[in-house]
């Protein structure tokens, strides 16, 4: 019995079940929810094991052999996501429990946002390409949805913007998907991994590759496609903002474009150097745009386009290291990225304001807030001891390693914009005096504040993951799957062979 | 020929979604973006007279079109149509908030 299909069956089959059962009774709604990502998060834990053990697994759906039928594939990078996504929306379905107390029909709520775990594990676990597309449009219309669930004025603007851009990014990348197939007469990723090596060098790569960079880097808000995430992200509820900054954008963005750039057409140093621009570019522009908002939410959304750049960066270099610090960068930054929307969300529900003008002196009101949000702004500036550090140490090294100073010094560069904007966040918003309409906030409810706390306990330990030992059974994983590059296939195509 | 032609109806579906000021007129754009799509996918999977993808016992298929393509375009129509009706039901809301279609006058949101 694999464990594959369940990461798309179980939340898929938690959606049905709180649609049909969560407008009768309250309970189920809460309750179903929070054991489907539970489990979906011990599931992918034991499967970091299966493929510390086995290598790689191959689930062929209806028994039909690749590359006919659609296959899921489990290898170290999809574990390595599937460990993020999952973790997150476990930790934020904990959090929506009370946070979602001011909204009505709280089961619409928790039913799309199982549509949208369930995409993303789809994304992650598919060894198909249309599959993949397919994944990617049930996540990202579960996203449009969610983004406009307050449907007030900003939101429903805000939304349709989202849903426009996403729309038109999806249909590129079909396009691509197209021609891919119409060169390789397949869909399965290795299958055409072989095509494409077996018939040599072509134009349609050439073609195929801007239709993948503008689709997927739409997805992901890299620079010059950003533009829908500063509004869509800060007009969602606060769970939402974490889940699509925390690991949305990485699930359908970077680890989709990852996945074909590495694995399936090879990475040579035309397309590093287009990774590593982009990155640059984004990770530079997003800090100086974060470092003017006063919005709290705003300014932690372009904080999202800049570190997304840094994991571009790190994956773009192409070397060991740079792909092992992109990865760490990644699985850091859905953490305190989500960890940082789940305060604004708690200090938006007690103070009623975003606005960091109006807020002040919050440290001593809310004291489990202020804490774990200081620990989450040092983490994301990258000072020791906290995990976002050791990330950004390790790409920067990483990018020196390889010859890229220049690249280098931008990333320190960002970095010290980045605890600069930061310090003002924690400034205005939870140092300084108290306002005085604000003398009677009181801190989160109980479940905000479990998750919260838990977030900020992964944040300080999460530098523990680049000891050699603990590195071998999670990191690693991860980038040696990307490192085998085109090599992907012939290992895929041996599983099979042997399964049969 | 009929290649040129479907990215002509792409292009026209991508200028009215970048150009259009109504968003009724945005989503149509859309739409006729993801045919256009759709168009060129069948037409990848089609051969110059070839016949319909039906086996049957008694008789061999030769000179067949690709039946795959036609399959994987009924999925993304279907797909197109849940981000059609998500996006329309949209439109209505913010018809519904901002008393307009006009996305200049829609400006809540700066930056």
């Amino acid at each position: 019995m694999s464990i594959l299909p369940l990461f798309v069956a179980i939340p898929l089959g938690g959606a049905f079940l709180t649609a049909l059962l969560g407008r009768r009774f309250k309970i189920v709604a809460h309750v179903l929810p929070n054991i489907a990502t539970a489990s979906l998060t011990v599931l992918s834990i034991v499967s970091l094991f299966i493929v510390k053990e086995n290598g790689l697994v191959i689930y062929k759906m209806g028994g039909w052999m690749p590359p006919i039928g659609i296959s899921l594939i489990l290898d170290g990078f999809s574990s390595f996501m599937l460990v993020t996504v999952n973790l997150i929306a476990f930790f934020v379905c904990l959090y929506s429990v009370n946070y979602m107390e001011q909204y009505t029909a709280k089961w619409k709520f928790f039913t799309l946002f199982l549509l949208m775990v369930t995409g993303m594990n789809g994304v992650v676990i598919t060894g198909d390409l249309f599959n993949l597309y397919v994944f990617l449009e049930i996540a990202a219309i579960a996203s449009y949805a969610l983004v406009a669930f307050g449907i007030q004025h900003e939101e429903l603007e805000a939304s349709f913007k989202y849903a426009i851009m996403g729309s038109v990014a999806s249909t590129f990348i079909l396009l691509g998907i197209i021609f891919l197939y119409s060169y390789t007469s397949t869909l399965n990723m290795a299958d055409m991994s072989r095509a494409l090596l077996l018939k040599g060098p072509n134009n349609i790569v050439n073609y195929v590759l801007p239709l993948f960079f503008l689709g997927f880097g739409l997805k992901a808000a890299l620079v010059p496609f950003h533009a829908w995430l500063p509004d869509a992200h800060p007009s969602a509820p606060a769970p939402i903002s974490a889940m699509l900054s925390g690991v949305l954008i990485k699930a359908l963005g970077v680890y989709a474009l990852c996945r074909i750039l590495y694995n399936v057409i090879g990475m040579d140093p035309k397309i590093s150097a287009i990774l590593l621009f982009l990155g640059a570019l984004s990770m530079v522009v997003g800090v100086f745009l974060a470092i003017g908002q006063w919005d709290l939410k705003r300014l932690l959304a372009y904080h999202s386009i800049s570190q997304i750049g840094y994991v571009i960066l790190g994956i773009g270099l192409g070397t060991p290291l740079g792909v092992l610090g992109g990865l760490f960068h990644l699985f850091n930054h859905s953490i305190f990225k989500s960890l940082l929307f789940l305060n604004a969300g708690a200090v938006e529900h007690a103070t009623g304001t975003r606005d960091l003008k109006k807020m002040g002196g919050l440290m001593g009101k809310m004291p489990v807030t202020g804490v774990t949000s200081l620990f989450a702004s040092l983490s994301i500036s990258g000072l020791p001891p906290f995990n976002g550090f050791w990330s950004k140490l390790i790409i920067i090294i990483a990018a020196v390693q390889a010859g890229r100073i220049g690249y280098a010094s931008w990333a320190v560069l960002a970095s010290i914009l980045t605890l600069a904007s930061f310090a003002k966040v924690m400034k205005y918003g939870f140092y300084g005096n108290l306002k005085d309409n604000l003398a009677g906030v009181k801190d989160a409810p109980v479940f905000m504040k479990i998750s919260m706390v838990s977030l900020a306990f992964i944040c300080l330990i999460g530098g523990v993951l680049i000891i050699p030992a603990v590195r071998e059974g999670f990191l690693s994983l991860g980038s040696d799957a990307l490192l085998q590059g085109t090599r992907y296939f012939s290992i895929i195509l041996q599983k099979t062979a042997g399964g049969m | 020929m009929i290649y040129f032609l479907c990215m002509v109806l792409f292009a026209i579906g991508l200028y009215g979604v970048l150009r259009k000021r109504n968003i009724i007129k945005i989503i149509l754009g859309l739409v006729i973006m993801e045919y256009a799509v759709h168009l060129l996918f069948i037409l990848v999977g089609y051969k110059m007279g070839g016949r319909s993808p039906i086996l049957d016992a008694n008789q061999e298929v030769v000179n067949m079109v690709d039946p795959l393509p036609q399959a994987l375009v009924l999925t993304a129509i279907v797909i197109s149509l849940a981000v059609t009706a998500l996006v329309v039901a949209i439109a209505i809301r913010i018809y519904d908030r901002y008393k307009t279609f006009d996305i200049t006058k829609i400006r809540r949101l700066q930056g």
